[in-house]
């Protein structure tokens, strides 16, 4: 026992050395990364503190609500706000976590609304509680029944509706919408609102979103049994490269279309391996709920006028990508 | 059977071990005998059903040997008596690991993976060594490292690359040689072979090598068959359990940077939840009993396998997809069920 836990830091300790001593290498990598400051800002006002609290419904480790942060805390920073943020893919702790910051008192509460029925109570117990509430995301239809201030998101169908016309523009005839988590209403509508406008077919496919393997396999399938698929449609950016490498896998000539970006989706859409892009601003999302928020607080402002405030859909294509690939790198578009 | 010796033996006495020795008795004494004829009738049944699954079986193989790599350490792991649920999410640290240690320190992408290596063998040691130690259950000690890699793979991502997925180290030197070692693919006819399938192919005959012809095997089947008996005949517990789990590492590893170099290089780092138990599901389909001492690392391949063809089998037959993982864990009951019938079928004509 003793002797195979020495024998392995020995090893561990020797390996480290020869690694440390090896070759760096001279392309890519941190060296290489420009610094063109993605986070910061300015001086920022000195109006007083405030505490501003985000609840989503987002899963731990998701790229899009990350966006989603950056562009609260930019806010926050700006704004001298104190950013405070939790998260539940369940409903009730959700739910839940929107009744602690009520409780803890903060100065406003920016909430999703992607299952409404079970944040309505608590959305309710913060606008009575006397807290400024801002929804943002899915859900707009809810937003101001409830007592919301106001809604700044897009709508899941109306982008699918985008997408559908796109493909209609591209001469598209037989797409497929993969689905990453099955039982998620916001890509359920995503793919309805595509079927709605695409004068073609669509079809739903289901995949495992744990696992890229599984993805890849999973679209390369469905590629090689129905060869006449001419577009994949992915709902997610990380979905959009397993989409890409199923596509080249089994020779087919589909066009892969995705929602949301990331850096790789921007790479991508430059090569034109991806066509286009629907790109809903997740970071203008979070920034604008933070600044509404103390707009209101300090001026009694409300963005839009109590209207629905639309961040998407914004349809990008390689045109775009230069541009893009600057933002996604560092984490804000 | 055995254990009722008649007071006369002479028509029958040492018959019974010579008869177990005939191929056929031994075949039908093999753990994997029923997932064989399972994963028989699986093919069959999409072979038949589904256009283009015969035509793409390359397709079938790497979604099964991307399971099957895993289905390996930890079917050894079952025989020896314990669980690992942190198997899913040590994939994605190891990947996460090779990827920014590389990245960040502007190094060869094979220092990344090297150093990865280290780490993941240092997680799953500590796996072993926390469960012999402490003495708590297996399912516990990995339920916590399954937790705490899971919620470290997003926060130390966060921390050091600034999002949750990490940035592309497919422009930077090292990628392309260890592409090829991890992530290629080779053309036989029309046949595409991932090199996924090789790794599974000789993981799959070392572990059987392991298992049948070394020393230890026989104390993988000791210590999962009972721990105290095991040490009495002086078989190293400890030190058997601690590698069992090393070998998991091992396996984590290699998929890790599979799932690094196949997809250029950037990885999602709140993926591989809900993995490992597909990866013990192999193991069980394939004859792996969930008590320990028994069973077989092809039988877990087979698993393996049967989980694969049902997973592309379901869309090569253009099932709704709605029903996916419906129609997966029926497939998956209904191979089980025939598969545990014929051992004991097996085991009755014995």
């Amino acid at each position: 026992m003793a002797r195979s836990t020495r024998v392995f830091a020995a090893v561990a300790t020797a390996t480290l050395l020869a690694v440390a001593a090896a070759g760096c290498s001279d392309s890519g990598g941190k060296d290489a990364e420009e610094n063109d400051g993605g986070g910061g800002g300015g001086g920022g006002v000195n109006t007083p503190r405030m505490e501003i609290a985000m609840v989503t419904h987002s899963a731990p480790g998701d790229t899009f609500w990350d966006i989603v942060q950056s562009g609260s805390k930019q806010a926050a920073a700006k704004d001298n706000v104190e950013f405070l943020y939790a998260n539940s893919e369940k409903d009730d702790e959700q739910a839940r976590l929107v009744q602690t910051f009520v409780d803890k008192k903060v100065d406003g509460i920016v909430v999703t609304l992607a299952k409404p029925e079970a944040m309505k109570s608590a959305v309710q117990a913060a606008v009575d509680a006397g807290i400024p509430v801002v929804t943002i995301n899915s859900g707009a239809e809810f937003s101001k029944e409830y007592g919301a201030l106001s809604h700044i998101g897009q709508e899941e169908s109306v982008a699918g509706e985008a997408v559908g016309e796109e493909l209609n523009e591209r001469g598209r005839k037989n797409a497929v919408c993969v689905i990453h988590e099955q039982g998620n209403v916001g890509l359920e509508q995503r793919c309805a609102g595509v079927k709605k406008t695409f004068s073609g077919s669509v079809e739903n496919l289901t995949v495992d979103g744990a696992s890229k393997p599984a993805v890849l396999s999973g679209i390369q399938a469905k590629l090689e049994a129905d060869g006449g698929i001419d577009s994949v449609v992915t709902l997610n950016a990380d979905v959009a490269a397993s989409a890409v490498e199923a596509k080249d896998a089994s020779g087919s000539k589909a066009e892969v279309a995705t929602f949301d970006l990331n850096a790789a989706v921007a790479a991508s859409l430059e090569s034109k391996q991806l066509s286009f892009a629907v790109d809903q601003q997740p970071y203008l999302q979070g920034y604008l709920a933070v600044d509404e928020l103390w707009l209101y607080e300090t001026n009694g402002n409300v963005i839009g006028g109590g209207q629905t405030v639309l961040t998407g859909p914004a349809i990008v294509t390689e045109e775009d990508a230069p541009d893009l690939k600057k933002f996604t790198e560092r984490g804000t578009r | 059977m055995t254990a009722t010796l008649p007071a006369d033996p002479a028509p029958k006495a040492a018959d019974e071990r010579l008869l177990d020795a005939s191929p056929l008795h031994r075949l039908l004494g093999r753990p994997e005998l029923g997932s064989v004829i399972g994963a028989v009738a699986v093919f069959l049944f999409f072979a038949v059903l589904a256009d283009s699954f015969l035509s793409s079986l390359d397709t079938v193989l790497y979604a099964a040997s991307t399971i099957g790599i895993m289905a390996v350490p930890v079917a050894l792991l079952m025989i020896g008596g314990e669980f690992d649920l942190s198997a899913g999410v040590l994939v994605t640290s190891a990947a996460l690991t090779s990827t920014m240690v590389a990245y960040e320190m502007t190094a060869n992408v094979w220092v990344g993976v090297f150093v990865s290596l280290l780490v993941t063998l240092a997680i799953g040691f500590f796996n072993g060594y926390m469960l012999v130690r402490t003495g708590l259950p297996s399912f516990i000690i990995t339920l916590g490292t399954y937790l705490m890699l899971w919620g470290a793979n997003i926060g130390i991502t966060k921390r050091i690359q600034g999002t949750v997925s990490t940035k592309s180290i497919s422009d930077m030197q090292g990628f392309e040689s260890a592409r090829v070692l991890f992530a290629s693919s080779i053309d036989v006819g029309s046949f595409k072979v991932r090199v996924t399938i090789l790794w599974w192919i000789g993981l799959v005959a070392l572990a059987t090598w392991i298992l049948l012809r070394t020393r230890w095997g026989n104390w993988i089947f000791a210590v999962g068959g009972g721990k105290d008996a095991a040490r009495a005949v002086g078989v190293p517990v400890q030190r058997t359990k601690i590698g069992l789990y090393l070998g998991v590492a091992v396996a984590a590893w290699i998929s890790g940077q599979h799932l690094l170099f196949s997809f250029s290089g950037v990885v999602q780092s709140a993926e591989g939840r809900g993995l490992e138990l597909h990866y013990i599901a192999a193991a069980v389909i394939g004859g792996c009993l969930l008590t320990g001492g028994y069973g077989s690392a092809i039988g877990a391949a087979i698993g393996a396998l049967i989980f694969g063809m049902a997973k592309q089998g379901i869309v090569y037959a253009q099932w709704d997809s709605d029903w996916f993982w419906f129609f997966l864990g029926a497939m998956l009951l209904l191979a089980t069920i025939l598969n545990s019938w014929v051992r004991k079928r097996a085991e009755a004509a014995r």
